[in-house]
Protein backbone atom coordinates (compact mmCIF):
# COMPACT_ATOMS: atom_id res chain seq x y z
CA UNK A 1 0.00 0.00 0.00
CA UNK A 2 1.30 3.44 -0.78
CA UNK A 3 1.88 5.22 2.29
CA UNK A 4 2.14 9.05 2.93
CA UNK A 5 4.42 11.06 5.39
CA UNK A 6 4.47 14.45 6.05
CA UNK A 7 8.13 16.35 7.66
CA UNK A 8 5.96 19.60 8.91
CA UNK A 9 2.51 21.11 9.82
CA UNK A 10 1.01 24.22 7.55
CA UNK A 11 -2.40 25.87 7.92
CA UNK A 12 -3.84 25.91 4.84
CA UNK A 13 -4.61 29.44 4.83
CA UNK A 14 -0.81 30.20 4.42
CA UNK A 15 -1.28 27.81 1.49
CA UNK A 16 -3.72 30.62 0.15
CA UNK A 17 -1.52 33.74 1.35
CA UNK A 18 1.39 32.18 -0.54
CA UNK A 19 -1.24 31.42 -3.94
CA UNK A 20 -2.37 35.08 -3.71
CA UNK A 21 1.17 36.43 -3.48
CA UNK A 22 2.56 34.37 -6.49
CA UNK A 23 -0.73 35.32 -8.49
CA UNK A 24 0.20 38.94 -7.39
CA UNK A 25 3.45 38.54 -9.18
CA UNK A 26 2.42 37.09 -12.56
CA UNK A 27 -1.16 38.24 -13.05
CA UNK A 28 -1.69 42.04 -13.02
CA UNK A 29 -5.59 41.53 -12.84
CA UNK A 30 -5.64 40.02 -9.88
CA UNK A 31 -6.78 41.69 -7.13
CA UNK A 32 -7.48 41.57 -3.35
CA UNK A 33 -9.85 42.61 -0.89
CA UNK A 34 -10.31 41.55 2.84
CA UNK A 35 -13.12 42.62 5.06
CA UNK A 36 -10.73 43.12 8.43
CA UNK A 37 -9.13 39.97 8.59
CA UNK A 38 -5.90 40.26 6.79
CA UNK A 39 -3.30 38.40 9.02
CA UNK A 40 -6.11 35.74 9.46
CA UNK A 41 -6.30 35.46 5.53
CA UNK A 42 -2.33 35.48 5.30
CA UNK A 43 -3.04 38.15 2.69
CA UNK A 44 0.24 40.21 3.98
CA UNK A 45 2.56 39.69 1.29
CA UNK A 46 0.08 40.33 -1.54
CA UNK A 47 -0.43 43.38 0.02
CA UNK A 48 2.93 44.68 0.53
CA UNK A 49 3.46 43.85 -2.83
CA UNK A 50 0.23 45.41 -4.53
CA UNK A 51 -1.19 48.00 -2.28
CA UNK A 52 -2.79 49.41 -4.99
CA UNK A 53 -4.31 46.13 -5.87
CA UNK A 54 -5.51 45.89 -2.09
CA UNK A 55 -9.32 46.67 -1.43
CA UNK A 56 -9.67 47.36 2.72
CA UNK A 57 -13.28 46.87 2.83
CA UNK A 58 -13.83 47.13 6.51
CA UNK A 59 -15.85 45.06 8.44
CA UNK A 60 -18.57 44.81 5.52
CA UNK A 61 -18.83 41.95 4.02
CA UNK A 62 -21.79 42.70 2.12
CA UNK A 63 -20.55 45.76 0.37
CA UNK A 64 -17.41 43.32 -0.16
CA UNK A 65 -18.84 40.79 -2.21
CA UNK A 66 -20.84 43.80 -4.64
CA UNK A 67 -17.46 45.82 -4.77
CA UNK A 68 -15.87 42.32 -5.89
CA UNK A 69 -18.91 41.75 -8.28
CA UNK A 70 -18.37 45.50 -9.74
CA UNK A 71 -14.21 44.77 -10.13
CA UNK A 72 -15.09 42.23 -12.39
CA UNK A 73 -16.20 45.26 -14.85
CA UNK A 74 -13.44 46.13 -16.27
CA UNK A 75 -11.82 42.58 -16.15
CA UNK A 76 -10.35 42.34 -12.81
CA UNK A 77 -9.81 39.25 -11.13
CA UNK A 78 -10.98 40.19 -7.41
CA UNK A 79 -10.39 37.45 -4.06
CA UNK A 80 -12.31 38.14 -1.49
CA UNK A 81 -10.96 37.13 2.16
CA UNK A 82 -12.78 36.67 5.37
CA UNK A 83 -13.93 33.82 7.32
CA UNK A 84 -16.15 31.13 5.61
CA UNK A 85 -18.91 31.86 7.59
CA UNK A 86 -19.11 35.52 6.37
CA UNK A 87 -17.67 34.72 3.30
CA UNK A 88 -21.14 32.58 2.51
CA UNK A 89 -24.33 32.60 4.99
CA UNK A 90 -23.77 36.43 5.85
CA UNK A 91 -23.65 37.21 2.09
CA UNK A 92 -26.03 34.77 0.66
CA UNK A 93 -28.07 37.06 -1.49
CA UNK A 94 -25.24 39.48 -2.58
CA UNK A 95 -23.25 35.94 -3.33
CA UNK A 96 -26.42 35.21 -5.42
CA UNK A 97 -27.65 38.11 -7.33
CA UNK A 98 -24.36 40.17 -7.79
CA UNK A 99 -21.96 37.07 -8.33
CA UNK A 100 -23.06 33.75 -9.57
CA UNK A 101 -26.60 34.92 -11.50
CA UNK A 102 -24.73 38.37 -12.67
CA UNK A 103 -21.89 35.02 -13.81
CA UNK A 104 -19.42 37.54 -12.08
CA UNK A 105 -15.69 35.96 -12.05
CA UNK A 106 -15.32 36.04 -8.34
CA UNK A 107 -12.93 34.21 -6.12
CA UNK A 108 -14.58 33.87 -2.49
CA UNK A 109 -11.70 32.43 -0.63
CA UNK A 110 -12.50 31.55 2.84
CA UNK A 111 -10.81 30.39 6.26
CA UNK A 112 -11.58 29.04 9.31
CA UNK A 113 -13.89 26.73 7.94
CA UNK A 114 -15.76 24.19 10.01
CA UNK A 115 -15.31 22.99 13.60
CA UNK A 116 -11.07 23.45 13.74
CA UNK A 117 -11.46 26.98 13.76
CA UNK A 118 -11.86 26.27 17.69
CA UNK A 119 -12.41 27.91 20.52
CA UNK A 120 -14.55 30.53 18.68
CA UNK A 121 -17.34 28.61 18.95
CA UNK A 122 -20.75 27.78 17.08
CA UNK A 123 -20.85 31.46 15.99
CA UNK A 124 -17.72 30.84 13.55
CA UNK A 125 -17.79 27.67 12.99
CA UNK A 126 -19.76 27.08 9.87
CA UNK A 127 -20.71 23.71 9.02
CA UNK A 128 -23.13 24.28 6.02
CA UNK A 129 -21.16 26.50 3.87
CA UNK A 130 -20.18 23.73 0.50
CA UNK A 131 -24.36 23.32 1.11
CA UNK A 132 -24.94 26.71 0.48
CA UNK A 133 -22.17 27.58 -2.34
CA UNK A 134 -23.07 24.52 -4.09
CA UNK A 135 -26.71 24.68 -4.67
CA UNK A 136 -25.95 27.95 -6.87
CA UNK A 137 -25.34 27.67 -10.49
CA UNK A 138 -22.64 28.21 -11.74
CA UNK A 139 -20.48 27.81 -8.47
CA UNK A 140 -17.25 25.75 -8.27
CA UNK A 141 -16.70 24.85 -4.75
CA UNK A 142 -13.04 23.39 -3.87
CA UNK A 143 -12.11 22.61 -0.56
CA UNK A 144 -8.54 22.04 -0.12
CA UNK A 145 -6.61 19.58 1.87
CA UNK A 146 -3.23 20.66 2.92
CA UNK A 147 -0.98 23.96 2.57
CA UNK A 148 0.61 22.65 -1.28
CA UNK A 149 -2.88 22.26 -2.52
CA UNK A 150 -4.07 25.23 -1.05
CA UNK A 151 -1.76 27.06 -2.75
CA UNK A 152 -1.75 25.61 -5.83
CA UNK A 153 -5.69 25.68 -6.11
CA UNK A 154 -5.21 29.53 -5.01
CA UNK A 155 -3.21 29.88 -8.58
CA UNK A 156 -5.50 27.93 -10.64
CA UNK A 157 -8.94 29.49 -10.05
CA UNK A 158 -7.40 32.91 -11.12
CA UNK A 159 -7.46 30.84 -14.71
CA UNK A 160 -10.69 29.32 -14.57
CA UNK A 161 -13.60 31.76 -15.50
CA UNK A 162 -16.35 31.99 -13.28
CA UNK A 163 -17.27 32.69 -9.97
CA UNK A 164 -15.61 30.23 -7.03
CA UNK A 165 -15.67 29.29 -3.46
CA UNK A 166 -12.58 27.85 -2.13
CA UNK A 167 -12.65 27.02 1.12
CA UNK A 168 -9.75 26.13 3.79
CA UNK A 169 -9.03 26.31 7.16
CA UNK A 170 -6.68 27.38 9.95
CA UNK A 171 -5.14 25.14 12.08
CA UNK A 172 -1.80 23.56 10.81
CA UNK A 173 -2.12 20.05 9.42
CA UNK A 174 0.02 17.99 7.83
CA UNK A 175 1.45 19.45 4.66
CA UNK A 176 1.57 15.48 2.36
CA UNK A 177 0.88 16.30 -1.45
CA UNK A 178 3.23 17.52 -3.74
CA UNK A 179 4.99 20.96 -3.76
CA UNK A 180 4.34 23.25 -7.12
CA UNK A 181 1.86 20.59 -8.27
CA UNK A 182 -0.97 21.17 -10.97
CA UNK A 183 -4.25 21.53 -9.44
CA UNK A 184 -7.27 20.78 -11.67
CA UNK A 185 -10.49 21.58 -10.79
CA UNK A 186 -13.17 19.07 -10.78
CA UNK A 187 -9.76 16.29 -11.06
CA UNK A 188 -10.06 13.84 -7.84
CA UNK A 189 -6.98 12.46 -7.12
CA UNK A 190 -6.72 8.69 -6.02
CA UNK A 191 -4.42 8.80 -2.89
CA UNK A 192 -4.17 5.01 -2.44
CA UNK A 193 -5.02 1.72 -4.74
CA UNK A 194 -8.00 -0.43 -2.84
CA UNK A 195 -10.35 -3.17 -3.36
CA UNK A 196 -12.34 -3.22 -0.11
CA UNK A 197 -13.93 0.40 0.52
CA UNK A 198 -13.47 3.19 -1.08
CA UNK A 199 -12.87 6.39 0.77
CA UNK A 200 -13.59 9.71 -0.47
CA UNK A 201 -12.97 13.02 1.79
CA UNK A 202 -12.35 16.87 1.42
CA UNK A 203 -10.54 19.10 3.27
CA UNK A 204 -8.80 18.63 6.33
CA UNK A 205 -10.32 14.81 6.32
CA UNK A 206 -8.18 13.55 3.53
CA UNK A 207 -5.19 13.37 5.88
CA UNK A 208 -7.32 11.34 8.77
CA UNK A 209 -8.27 9.27 5.66
CA UNK A 210 -4.76 8.07 5.10
CA UNK A 211 -4.77 7.46 8.47
CA UNK A 212 -7.39 5.24 8.32
CA UNK A 213 -6.54 3.54 5.36
CA UNK A 214 -3.11 2.57 7.19
CA UNK A 215 -5.05 1.24 10.09
CA UNK A 216 -7.30 -0.84 7.92
CA UNK A 217 -4.60 -1.84 6.04
CA UNK A 218 -2.88 -3.91 9.28
CA UNK A 219 -6.54 -5.08 9.53
CA UNK A 220 -6.52 -6.86 6.31
CA UNK A 221 -8.38 -4.13 4.51
CA UNK A 222 -7.87 -2.44 1.82
CA UNK A 223 -9.21 1.06 1.35
CA UNK A 224 -9.12 3.24 -2.01
CA UNK A 225 -8.72 6.90 -0.48
CA UNK A 226 -9.67 9.34 -2.86
CA UNK A 227 -9.06 13.33 -2.37
CA UNK A 228 -12.05 15.34 -3.62
CA UNK A 229 -10.96 18.60 -3.36
CA UNK A 230 -13.80 20.08 -6.11
CA UNK A 231 -17.17 19.22 -4.42
CA UNK A 232 -18.55 21.25 -7.53
CA UNK A 233 -18.22 20.21 -10.54
CA UNK A 234 -17.82 16.83 -8.75
CA UNK A 235 -15.80 14.09 -10.49
CA UNK A 236 -18.18 11.37 -11.02
CA UNK A 237 -16.22 8.96 -13.12
CA UNK A 238 -13.06 8.67 -10.09
CA UNK A 239 -15.93 8.00 -7.70
CA UNK A 240 -18.45 5.49 -10.20
CA UNK A 241 -14.80 3.97 -11.16
CA UNK A 242 -13.25 3.10 -8.03
CA UNK A 243 -17.05 1.89 -6.30
CA UNK A 244 -17.61 -0.36 -9.53
CA UNK A 245 -14.12 -2.26 -7.52
CA UNK A 246 -14.84 -2.01 -3.81
CA UNK A 247 -18.93 -1.68 -3.64
CA UNK A 248 -19.09 0.39 -1.04
CA UNK A 249 -17.87 4.27 0.25
CA UNK A 250 -17.18 6.44 3.09
CA UNK A 251 -17.33 9.92 2.27
CA UNK A 252 -15.41 12.19 5.20
CA UNK A 253 -15.97 15.88 5.28
CA UNK A 254 -15.94 18.51 7.56
CA UNK A 255 -19.44 19.95 7.71
CA UNK A 256 -22.91 18.93 8.01
CA UNK A 257 -23.96 15.41 6.47
CA UNK A 258 -26.86 17.79 4.79
CA UNK A 259 -25.83 19.53 2.14
CA UNK A 260 -21.64 18.15 1.79
CA UNK A 261 -19.75 16.45 -0.23
CA UNK A 262 -21.41 13.13 0.97
CA UNK A 263 -24.36 14.34 -0.32
CA UNK A 264 -23.59 14.89 -3.79
CA UNK A 265 -21.83 11.75 -3.48
CA UNK A 266 -24.74 10.14 -2.71
CA UNK A 267 -26.63 11.56 -5.67
CA UNK A 268 -23.89 10.47 -8.25
CA UNK A 269 -24.47 7.05 -6.62
CA UNK A 270 -27.81 6.71 -6.82
CA UNK A 271 -27.82 7.76 -10.01
CA UNK A 272 -25.84 5.66 -12.07
CA UNK A 273 -25.09 3.03 -9.36
CA UNK A 274 -26.56 2.83 -5.85
CA UNK A 275 -24.07 1.51 -3.37
CA UNK A 276 -24.01 0.99 0.49
CA UNK A 277 -22.73 4.49 1.81
CA UNK A 278 -21.80 6.15 5.12
CA UNK A 279 -21.09 9.69 6.13
CA UNK A 280 -18.21 11.24 8.47
CA UNK A 281 -19.51 14.37 8.76
CA UNK A 282 -21.38 16.45 11.62
CA UNK A 283 -24.99 15.46 12.32
CA UNK A 284 -27.64 18.14 11.87
CA UNK A 285 -25.80 20.18 14.68
CA UNK A 286 -23.86 23.03 15.28
CA UNK A 287 -20.37 23.15 16.63
CA UNK A 288 -19.36 24.39 20.51
CA UNK A 289 -16.02 25.77 21.95
CA UNK A 290 -12.88 23.37 22.37
CA UNK A 291 -9.38 22.51 20.60
CA UNK A 292 -9.78 21.74 17.17
CA UNK A 293 -8.79 17.83 18.08
CA UNK A 294 -11.10 17.34 20.63
CA UNK A 295 -14.13 19.31 18.34
CA UNK A 296 -13.13 16.80 15.99
CA UNK A 297 -12.93 13.58 18.37
CA UNK A 298 -16.38 14.42 19.99
CA UNK A 299 -18.03 15.30 16.71
CA UNK A 300 -16.64 12.40 15.19
CA UNK A 301 -14.66 13.50 12.42
CA UNK A 302 -11.29 11.79 12.63
CA UNK A 303 -9.02 8.49 11.30
CA UNK A 304 -10.78 6.80 14.25
CA UNK A 305 -14.58 7.15 12.53
CA UNK A 306 -13.63 6.60 9.35
CA UNK A 307 -12.47 3.15 10.36
CA UNK A 308 -15.75 2.74 12.33
CA UNK A 309 -17.35 4.09 9.00
CA UNK A 310 -15.52 1.36 6.99
CA UNK A 311 -16.31 -1.45 9.58
CA UNK A 312 -20.03 -0.67 9.31
CA UNK A 313 -20.39 -0.24 5.24
CA UNK A 314 -18.34 -3.35 4.59
CA UNK A 315 -21.00 -4.84 6.45
CA UNK A 316 -23.61 -3.80 4.05
CA UNK A 317 -21.80 -5.07 1.18
CA UNK B 1 -36.31 68.82 -35.29
CA UNK B 2 -34.53 70.54 -32.27
CA UNK B 3 -32.48 68.11 -29.97
CA UNK B 4 -34.58 69.30 -26.86
CA UNK B 5 -37.45 68.50 -28.75
CA UNK B 6 -35.80 65.14 -29.80
CA UNK B 7 -35.56 64.62 -26.24
CA UNK B 8 -39.09 65.70 -25.21
CA UNK B 9 -40.63 63.26 -28.10
CA UNK B 10 -38.52 60.40 -26.31
CA UNK B 11 -39.55 61.02 -23.15
CA UNK B 12 -43.63 60.98 -24.64
CA UNK B 13 -42.39 57.46 -26.20
CA UNK B 14 -40.44 55.89 -23.46
CA UNK B 15 -43.94 56.17 -21.19
CA UNK B 16 -45.94 54.85 -24.13
CA UNK B 17 -43.34 51.82 -23.64
CA UNK B 18 -43.88 51.75 -19.92
CA UNK B 19 -47.55 51.88 -20.27
CA UNK B 20 -47.78 48.93 -23.11
CA UNK B 21 -45.08 46.43 -21.60
CA UNK B 22 -46.66 46.36 -18.01
CA UNK B 23 -50.06 46.49 -19.92
CA UNK B 24 -49.21 42.77 -21.93
CA UNK B 25 -48.33 41.16 -19.21
CA UNK B 26 -50.39 42.69 -16.76
CA UNK B 27 -47.14 42.96 -14.63
CA UNK B 28 -44.37 44.68 -13.75
CA UNK B 29 -43.09 48.52 -12.17
CA UNK B 30 -44.93 51.65 -14.28
CA UNK B 31 -44.61 53.88 -11.10
CA UNK B 32 -41.12 54.17 -10.59
CA UNK B 33 -40.25 53.50 -14.44
CA UNK B 34 -42.24 56.60 -15.10
CA UNK B 35 -41.01 59.31 -12.36
CA UNK B 36 -37.51 58.38 -13.99
CA UNK B 37 -38.55 58.38 -17.62
CA UNK B 38 -37.05 62.07 -18.25
CA UNK B 39 -33.45 60.89 -16.05
CA UNK B 40 -33.03 58.02 -18.67
CA UNK B 41 -33.41 59.77 -21.38
CA UNK B 42 -31.36 62.42 -20.50
CA UNK B 43 -28.51 59.94 -18.83
CA UNK B 44 -28.67 57.99 -22.08
CA UNK B 45 -29.04 60.48 -24.80
CA UNK B 46 -27.04 63.22 -23.08
CA UNK B 47 -24.92 62.92 -20.32
CA UNK B 48 -23.46 59.67 -20.67
CA UNK B 49 -20.23 59.04 -22.74
CA UNK B 50 -20.68 55.34 -24.64
CA UNK B 51 -18.89 53.37 -26.83
CA UNK B 52 -20.82 52.15 -30.17
CA UNK B 53 -20.20 48.32 -29.18
CA UNK B 54 -21.57 46.68 -25.74
CA UNK B 55 -18.77 45.37 -24.20
CA UNK B 56 -19.26 43.88 -20.45
CA UNK B 57 -15.88 45.50 -19.42
CA UNK B 58 -17.06 49.10 -20.52
CA UNK B 59 -13.70 49.84 -20.91
CA UNK B 60 -13.27 54.05 -22.15
CA UNK B 61 -16.81 54.96 -21.54
CA UNK B 62 -18.95 55.53 -18.50
CA UNK B 63 -21.04 53.39 -16.89
CA UNK B 64 -24.36 53.14 -15.43
CA UNK B 65 -25.50 50.73 -12.42
CA UNK B 66 -29.72 50.59 -12.23
CA UNK B 67 -29.81 49.04 -8.03
CA UNK B 68 -33.83 49.44 -7.96
CA UNK B 69 -34.01 46.88 -10.78
CA UNK B 70 -37.65 46.96 -10.84
CA UNK B 71 -38.22 49.63 -12.63
CA UNK B 72 -36.74 47.74 -15.68
CA UNK B 73 -39.59 48.90 -18.43
CA UNK B 74 -37.77 52.37 -18.52
CA UNK B 75 -34.79 50.94 -18.47
CA UNK B 76 -35.64 48.56 -21.53
CA UNK B 77 -37.29 50.84 -22.87
CA UNK B 78 -34.38 53.66 -23.39
CA UNK B 79 -31.56 51.25 -23.84
CA UNK B 80 -33.64 50.01 -26.88
CA UNK B 81 -34.25 53.24 -28.51
CA UNK B 82 -30.51 54.52 -27.87
CA UNK B 83 -29.74 50.90 -29.83
CA UNK B 84 -28.48 48.88 -27.70
CA UNK B 85 -30.88 46.15 -29.04
CA UNK B 86 -34.52 45.93 -31.16
CA UNK B 87 -37.43 47.94 -29.82
CA UNK B 88 -38.92 45.34 -31.34
CA UNK B 89 -37.81 43.03 -28.37
CA UNK B 90 -39.82 45.40 -26.06
CA UNK B 91 -42.57 43.32 -27.11
CA UNK B 92 -41.11 40.43 -24.88
CA UNK B 93 -40.79 42.02 -22.14
CA UNK B 94 -41.75 39.09 -18.90
CA UNK B 95 -42.62 36.70 -21.69
CA UNK B 96 -40.76 33.01 -21.39
CA UNK B 97 -37.47 32.41 -23.12
CA UNK B 98 -36.94 36.86 -23.35
CA UNK B 99 -33.61 38.32 -22.40
CA UNK B 100 -36.13 41.18 -21.19
CA UNK B 101 -36.28 39.22 -17.42
CA UNK B 102 -39.00 40.85 -14.90
CA UNK B 103 -35.88 42.08 -13.44
CA UNK B 104 -32.39 43.16 -15.22
CA UNK B 105 -29.89 40.43 -16.27
CA UNK B 106 -26.65 39.69 -17.48
CA UNK B 107 -27.86 36.05 -17.27
CA UNK B 108 -29.40 36.30 -20.64
CA UNK B 109 -27.08 38.41 -22.74
CA UNK B 110 -28.96 41.51 -23.08
CA UNK B 111 -26.90 44.57 -23.99
CA UNK B 112 -26.14 47.11 -21.42
CA UNK B 113 -26.86 45.48 -18.94
CA UNK B 114 -23.69 44.78 -16.41
CA UNK B 115 -25.34 43.60 -13.53
CA UNK B 116 -28.28 41.74 -12.14
CA UNK B 117 -30.54 43.91 -9.97
CA UNK B 118 -33.84 43.24 -8.12
CA UNK B 119 -32.98 41.78 -4.67
CA UNK B 120 -32.56 45.56 -3.21
CA UNK B 121 -29.69 47.49 -1.75
CA UNK B 122 -27.00 45.76 -4.12
CA UNK B 123 -26.02 48.14 -6.71
CA UNK B 124 -24.04 50.80 -4.60
CA UNK B 125 -21.21 48.55 -4.27
CA UNK B 126 -20.97 47.37 -8.06
CA UNK B 127 -21.08 50.71 -9.00
CA UNK B 128 -18.48 51.71 -6.48
CA UNK B 129 -16.49 48.34 -7.37
CA UNK B 130 -16.29 49.34 -11.28
CA UNK B 131 -15.55 52.53 -10.08
CA UNK B 132 -12.43 51.68 -7.98
CA UNK B 133 -11.81 49.49 -11.58
CA UNK B 134 -11.68 52.53 -13.44
CA UNK B 135 -9.25 53.76 -11.48
CA UNK B 136 -6.78 50.71 -11.96
CA UNK B 137 -7.32 51.11 -15.51
CA UNK B 138 -6.46 54.87 -15.21
CA UNK B 139 -9.99 55.13 -17.37
CA UNK B 140 -11.33 58.77 -16.32
CA UNK B 141 -14.68 57.59 -17.66
CA UNK B 142 -17.29 57.96 -14.74
CA UNK B 143 -19.68 55.32 -12.91
CA UNK B 144 -23.12 56.45 -12.39
CA UNK B 145 -26.15 54.56 -10.25
CA UNK B 146 -29.49 54.75 -9.43
CA UNK B 147 -30.95 54.04 -6.37
CA UNK B 148 -34.73 54.31 -4.81
CA UNK B 149 -35.49 56.38 -1.68
CA UNK B 150 -37.35 53.48 0.10
CA UNK B 151 -33.85 51.18 -0.94
CA UNK B 152 -31.79 52.77 1.30
CA UNK B 153 -33.47 51.71 3.95
CA UNK B 154 -31.20 48.14 3.12
CA UNK B 155 -28.60 48.71 5.10
CA UNK B 156 -25.92 47.35 2.87
CA UNK B 157 -26.35 51.00 1.46
CA UNK B 158 -25.15 52.83 4.32
CA UNK B 159 -21.65 49.77 4.05
CA UNK B 160 -21.13 51.25 0.79
CA UNK B 161 -21.85 54.75 1.44
CA UNK B 162 -19.62 55.28 4.65
CA UNK B 163 -16.83 52.95 2.23
CA UNK B 164 -17.12 55.28 -0.93
CA UNK B 165 -16.19 58.47 0.80
CA UNK B 166 -13.17 56.70 3.35
CA UNK B 167 -11.69 55.44 -0.18
CA UNK B 168 -12.47 59.16 -1.88
CA UNK B 169 -14.23 57.08 -4.83
CA UNK B 170 -14.61 60.20 -6.66
CA UNK B 171 -15.61 59.05 -9.93
CA UNK B 172 -18.76 57.82 -8.94
CA UNK B 173 -22.37 59.68 -9.35
CA UNK B 174 -25.03 58.09 -7.32
CA UNK B 175 -28.85 59.16 -7.99
CA UNK B 176 -31.55 58.79 -5.32
CA UNK B 177 -35.02 58.59 -6.82
CA UNK B 178 -36.47 60.85 -4.43
CA UNK B 179 -40.28 59.87 -5.15
CA UNK B 180 -41.21 59.37 -1.77
CA UNK B 181 -43.40 56.39 -2.18
CA UNK B 182 -42.74 52.61 -1.65
CA UNK B 183 -45.17 49.21 -1.70
CA UNK B 184 -46.75 49.90 1.46
CA UNK B 185 -46.88 54.02 1.20
CA UNK B 186 -45.19 56.83 1.83
CA UNK B 187 -41.24 56.04 3.10
CA UNK B 188 -41.97 58.73 5.52
CA UNK B 189 -44.63 56.57 7.05
CA UNK B 190 -43.43 53.01 6.58
CA UNK B 191 -39.95 54.22 7.60
CA UNK B 192 -39.31 57.89 7.96
CA UNK B 193 -35.65 57.89 6.72
CA UNK B 194 -35.24 61.68 8.26
CA UNK B 195 -33.12 64.19 6.47
CA UNK B 196 -31.71 62.19 3.45
CA UNK B 197 -29.24 65.27 2.08
CA UNK B 198 -27.83 65.34 5.64
CA UNK B 199 -27.04 62.00 5.87
CA UNK B 200 -25.21 61.71 2.63
CA UNK B 201 -23.32 65.06 4.06
CA UNK B 202 -22.46 63.61 7.05
CA UNK B 203 -20.84 60.35 5.35
CA UNK B 204 -18.66 62.39 3.46
CA UNK B 205 -20.61 62.69 0.03
CA UNK B 206 -20.90 65.92 -1.88
CA UNK B 207 -24.40 66.37 -2.67
CA UNK B 208 -26.80 67.89 -5.96
CA UNK B 209 -30.51 68.52 -5.33
CA UNK B 210 -32.50 68.23 -8.56
CA UNK B 211 -35.43 69.46 -7.23
CA UNK B 212 -37.51 69.20 -10.58
CA UNK B 213 -36.51 65.53 -11.29
CA UNK B 214 -38.97 65.44 -14.19
CA UNK B 215 -37.91 68.14 -16.21
CA UNK B 216 -34.75 67.38 -18.48
CA UNK B 217 -33.55 70.77 -18.40
CA UNK B 218 -33.20 70.70 -14.63
CA UNK B 219 -31.70 67.05 -14.68
CA UNK B 220 -28.88 68.25 -17.44
CA UNK B 221 -28.59 71.02 -15.47
CA UNK B 222 -27.75 69.17 -11.98
CA UNK B 223 -25.99 66.42 -13.48
CA UNK B 224 -23.58 68.54 -15.07
CA UNK B 225 -23.36 70.70 -12.10
CA UNK B 226 -22.35 66.45 -10.48
CA UNK B 227 -20.26 65.76 -13.36
CA UNK B 228 -18.05 68.98 -12.48
CA UNK B 229 -18.01 67.94 -8.56
CA UNK B 230 -16.12 64.75 -9.32
CA UNK B 231 -12.44 63.98 -8.90
CA UNK B 232 -12.51 66.35 -5.83
CA UNK B 233 -11.96 63.41 -3.36
CA UNK B 234 -15.42 62.47 -2.62
CA UNK B 235 -18.24 60.75 -3.96
CA UNK B 236 -21.18 62.38 -5.84
CA UNK B 237 -24.60 62.11 -4.98
CA UNK B 238 -27.77 63.24 -6.69
CA UNK B 239 -31.17 63.84 -4.62
CA UNK B 240 -33.47 63.84 -7.91
CA UNK B 241 -37.06 64.80 -6.78
CA UNK B 242 -39.37 62.99 -8.98
CA UNK B 243 -43.18 62.31 -9.18
CA UNK B 244 -44.23 58.63 -9.28
CA UNK B 245 -45.96 57.80 -12.43
CA UNK B 246 -45.13 61.18 -14.18
CA UNK B 247 -46.87 61.86 -17.50
CA UNK B 248 -50.21 59.43 -16.68
CA UNK B 249 -52.47 61.64 -14.61
CA UNK B 250 -53.90 59.10 -12.49
CA UNK B 251 -50.85 57.30 -11.32
CA UNK B 252 -48.90 60.27 -9.87
CA UNK B 253 -48.57 61.43 -6.59
CA UNK B 254 -49.20 57.51 -5.07
CA UNK B 255 -47.25 54.54 -4.73
CA UNK B 256 -50.67 52.57 -5.97
CA UNK B 257 -48.51 51.77 -9.53
CA UNK B 258 -45.89 50.68 -7.75
CA UNK B 259 -46.34 47.27 -9.31
CA UNK B 260 -49.56 47.28 -10.47
CA UNK B 261 -50.39 47.47 -14.46
CA UNK B 262 -53.05 49.13 -16.07
CA UNK B 263 -56.44 47.80 -17.49
CA UNK B 264 -57.39 48.56 -21.19
CA UNK B 265 -59.04 51.58 -20.16
CA UNK B 266 -56.78 52.95 -18.01
CA UNK B 267 -53.94 51.92 -20.95
CA UNK B 268 -56.16 53.71 -23.37
CA UNK B 269 -56.10 56.80 -21.02
CA UNK B 270 -52.51 56.89 -20.62
CA UNK B 271 -51.76 56.61 -24.23
CA UNK B 272 -54.07 59.19 -24.37
CA UNK B 273 -52.11 61.86 -22.60
CA UNK B 274 -48.88 60.73 -24.45
CA UNK B 275 -49.27 60.70 -28.11
CA UNK B 276 -47.45 58.81 -30.54
CA UNK B 277 -43.91 60.46 -30.77
CA UNK B 278 -41.39 58.25 -32.43
CA UNK B 279 -43.49 55.08 -33.10
CA UNK B 280 -44.85 52.95 -31.46
CA UNK B 281 -42.60 49.05 -30.97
Amino acid sequence: MKTYTYTEKKDTRSGFGAGLAELGRTNPNVVALCADLIGSLKMNDFIAENPERFFQIGIAEANMMGIAAGLTIGGKIPFTGTFANFSTGRVYDQIRQSIAYSGKNVKICASHAGLTLGEDGATHQILEDIGLMKMLPGMTVINTCDYNQTKAATIAIAEHNGPVYLRFGRPKVPVFTPENQTFEIGKGIKLTEGNDVTIVATGHLVWEALEASKELYEKGISAEVINIHTIKPLDEKIILDSVAKTKCIVTAEEHNYLGGLGESVARTLATHNPTPQEFVATQDTFGESGTPDQLMEKYGLNSKSIISATEKVLKRK
Amino acid sequence: MSKSQHLEDLVIQVRRDILRMVHKVNSGHPGGSLGCTEFFVALYNEIMEQNDEFNMDGIGEDLFFLSNGHISPVYYSVLARTGYFPVEELNTFRLINSRLQGHPTTHEGLPGIRIASGSLGQGMSVAIGAAQAKKLNNDKHLIYSLHGDGELQEGQNWEAIMYASAKKVDNLIATVDLNGQQIDGATDDVLDMGDVKSKFEAFGWIVIDIEEGNNLEAILKGMAEAKNKTGQQKPVCVLLKTVMGNGVDFMMHTHAWHGKAPNDEQLAIGLEQNPETLGDY
